[in-house]
């Protein structure tokens, strides 16, 4: 069989991408159907720029779901070594393909002779698996901590920004040299911090309900019990692992029992994961306490001080939901910056393993060969480029239309 | 204002204390330590070896004592050996007794010794940072003017094409990290496969000699990632400045536009990108790790790697000593600059 041409390498690889375009139709169709009933969101699909965006990021979103836990669209084993595919060019075929293999590596294979597109594609899962959860916990750090600093001002505001601006002095990659190595892994740091950054979902929803509810304690109890219990069982799903919370060589702390443990995380993404919240968090709280300082002094919070609101009522009923424009667009390009953290720290072979799919390793394992064989690097480059850029046109595209009413 | 800088130095001070005890107490926790002993010594040791071999050069004791120690207010350490010989932290053996010091740490001038590269540790650090500072100031010179016209060019206009487009431009450039965009410029200019070989992959030569060729990559990979929110930010600036009203008087009283831009609006846009372009800097930093990295020029960036993946504690505490004190620096630059450039504010 001859190599492919790079036509036909296209063609190929739009077909096996084929349920990810179906998906992406579906969506588009509906959401622009329906777009005047659907606030926000619709209004993104009056701006170009925000369409755009979108397109990209749900692009990768669905490749993401559908080549990770579905194992669709991919067409080797990411990890498998295939003989006589070290460093081939994209469209080769494959020497001796057995009956219903896939003939060729559309992207061609890396220094280890493994399938870069099937790589590519289950490196797109690692990013949309991680980079959305982590910001989402470093928003929830900013927001609870953010809220109170912005709204009382004085001692804790000094206190808390301080801390803030300590972790924002540090160059990042120096704190994930210190952070993210096997050494540190031992002494249970990490855990220790996951134990205290991961609880902070936990106290938000906590204060939001009751600030609410406490009012009619008939509702509030059972609604506080139930919420609180799903969510106290999955942080301890998450922290807890082999039925200890911290499990260093001289000493323990027990956790969930394997038994009720929902699910284990790998130490080396729990590293990861953690140092990528702790290092977003602080941005996060300024922006929060910049906002909560600017709408504190606005006309319906001073009407509901007067209505004797008390305070948490007043930051998260009151504050919070007129901070949502500005903190939405921030999420978007927060995650963004967390898709760009998570390469460095593959760039450097830091947490993941170096086996591990991820862009940011790929790109690591293909910048030594790049002046011969630049394509193994430049698939996982290209990638993170279109979901960051996507991200960030998508943010634009919100501020744009949030702007606008 | 001179209150205002005390204060602002006092709380700089302490950032830098707290950081570089962080630093301090991440890089001694006991498996680092045993890491540093089993690469110094052999890595086959046993445990009583590690903890003598530790014992003997300070390690082990208690950590405050050690940062005392390592800043100098604490005497430093003097251990006797079995065999009668003794070791201290600021002498070796071959130094007279009435020359030996007690007293040695950052205060006194001395910032120890690298443990990889068996050198004085200010040595390294000063080479190191001149290379980098080559490279961050080739930088400055590329991004920062590009940045500004990219920005006054887009923000003239709210709304216009050229505005929409190198918006555009700007957002795709702040969504292409160092390692990003050097991956593809090496591949593009520098291999075969594409076969423009018009620059070098490697800055390893410019160390020496600073050439078109073995420059223009790493100077341009990491003004890239930086140029687009250096020009948004200006943009912003620009568009609200435009909409001002002694803009719009100037513009009824006929004054052409080109004058305006230059003259009238210029000046007033540029507050706000000064305050950006100081913080940049610790941006920079690590766009400069990744670059020295990617491209192989052994200056800051690349010392902080090898003293990190090294655990090489008191030449990790200097790099981090001295990219604490840019970071710090430069906020409080931007600060005071701010204020003397914007008389709106006023510090009371």
């Amino acid at each position: 069989m001859d190599a492919l041409s790079w036509g036909s390498i296209l063609i190929r690889i739009a077909t096996q991408l084929t349920p990810v375009w179906i998906g992406l139709v579906v969506i588009f169709a509906l959401s622009i159907t329906y777009k005047r009933k659907l606030g926000l969101y619709g209004k993104l699909f009056d701006s170009t720029i925000g369409m755009i965006g979108f397109a990209l990021v749900m692009f990768w979103v669905l490749v993401g779901v559908m080549g990770g836990p579905f194992d669709m669209l991919v067409t080797h084993d990411p990890l498998s070594q295939i003989s006589g595919m070290k460093n081939k060019l994209p469209g080769t075929p494959m020497r001796s393909a057995a009956e219903g293999e896939y003939a060729y590596f559309l992207l061609g294979g890396d220094n280890l002779a493994r399938d870069v597109f099937s790589r590519l594609i289950k490196g797109a899962w690692v990013v949309v698996q991680i980079a959305p959860i982590a910001t989402l916990f470093a928003f929830m750090v900013g927001i609870t901590l953010g809220l109170p600093a912005g709204y009382y001002g004085g001692r804790l505001d000094t206190l808390l920004s301080f801390l803030a601006n300590l972790i924002l002095a540090f160059p990042v990659i120096l704190l994930f040299y210190l952070l993210v190595t096997p050494e540190i892994v031992l002494t249970g740091i990490p855990n220790y911090m996951a134990l205290f950054l991961f609880v902070f979902p936990l106290v938000f929803m906590a204060i939001l309900l009751n600030s609410r509810l406490y009012t009619r304690p008939t509702v509030r109890t059972p609604v506080l019990v139930v919420v609180l219990g799903i969510m106290g069982w999955l942080y301890l799903s998450l922290v807890s692992t082999d039925g200890y919370v911290v499990a260093t060589p001289s000493y323990g702390i027990p956790g969930l029992p394997n038994a009720l443990d929902l699910f284990n995380i790998d130490p080396g993404i729990l590293v990861v994961f953690v140092s990528v919240v702790f290092v977003n968090s602080p941005t996060v709280y300024r922006i929060v306490r910049g906002l909560a300082m600017d709408i504190k002094t606005r006309d319906y919070v001073a009407a509901a001080q007067t209505r004797g609101e008390g305070p948490w009522y007043i930051m998260l009923w009151e504050i919070l939901p007129n901070a949502r424009g500005p903190l939405i667009v921030d999420f978007c390009l927060r995650i963004g910056y967390t898709t760009i953290l998570l390469g460095t720290l593959g760039f450097f072979g830091l947490g993941l393993e170096s086996e591990s799919p991820d862009w940011g390793s790929t790109i690591n394992a293909g910048r030594r060969l790049l002046a011969l064989y630049p394509h193994a690097a430049i698939a996982p480059a290209m990638a993170l480029l279109t979901l960051v850029l996507g991200l960030n046109l998508l943010a634009d595209g919100l501020r744009e239309e949030s702007l606008r009413d | 204002m001179g209150l205002f800088i005390l204060r602002r130095l006092g709380v700089m001070l302490l950032t830098a204390l707290c950081l570089t005890f962080i630093v301090f107490w991440l890089t001694n926790l006991y498996p680092n330590l045993e890491k540093l002993a089993k690469t110094q010594g052999n890595f086959r040791m046993s445990d009583e070896a590690v903890t003598s071999y530790l014992e003997n050069r300070g390690y082990l004791q208690p950590m405050p004592v050690k940062f005392g120690q390592w800043l100098g207010v604490v005497p430093g350490w003097i251990t006797e050996k079995k065999d009668g010989t003794t070791m201290g932290r600021c002498f070796t053996a071959d130094t007279p007794i009435t020359e030996r010091k007690r007293f040695c740490g950052v205060l006194q001038g001395d910032w120890g010794q690298s443990t990889v590269f068996k050198d004085d540790v200010s040595n390294i650090v000063s080479t190191r940072l001149g290379l980098t500072g080559k490279l961050m100031f080739m930088v400055m010179i590329v991004m920062v003017p590009m940045a500004l016209l990219l920005g006054v060019l887009a923000g003239m206009r709210e709304g216009s094409k050229t505005d929409r487009s190198l918006s555009t431009l700007s957002i795709a450039s702040t969504a292409t990290p160092e390692y990003v965009s050097g991956v593809i410029f090496i591949a593009v200019f520098t291999s075969s496969a594409f076969g423009l070989k018009w620059f070098k992959g490697s800055a390893t030569s410019a160390m020496e000699s600073i050439t078109f060729e073995n420059f223009t990559l790493p100077v341009l990979t990491i003004s890239l990632y930086g140029m687009g929110y250096i020009a948004r930010m200006t943009r912003a600036s620009m568009t609200e400045v435009m909409t001002a009203q002694y803009i719009r008087t100037a513009r009824l009283k006929g004054v052409s536009f080109p004058n305006i831009v230059l003259k009238h609006a210029l000046r007033n846009a540029l507050i706000a990108p000064f305050t950006v372009i100081m913080l940049q800097f610790p941006w920079l930093l690590n766009g400069v790790v990744i670059v020295e990295t990617l491209f192989n020029y052994k200056g800051f960036g690349w010392l902080l790697v090898q003293a990190a993946s090294n655990n090489d504690i008191e030449l990790l505490l200097s790099v981090s000593v001295v990219s604490v004190v840019v970071v710090l620096v430069t906020q409080l630059i931007s600060d005071i600059g701010y204020v003397y450039l914007n008389p709106r504010i006023r510090i009371s």
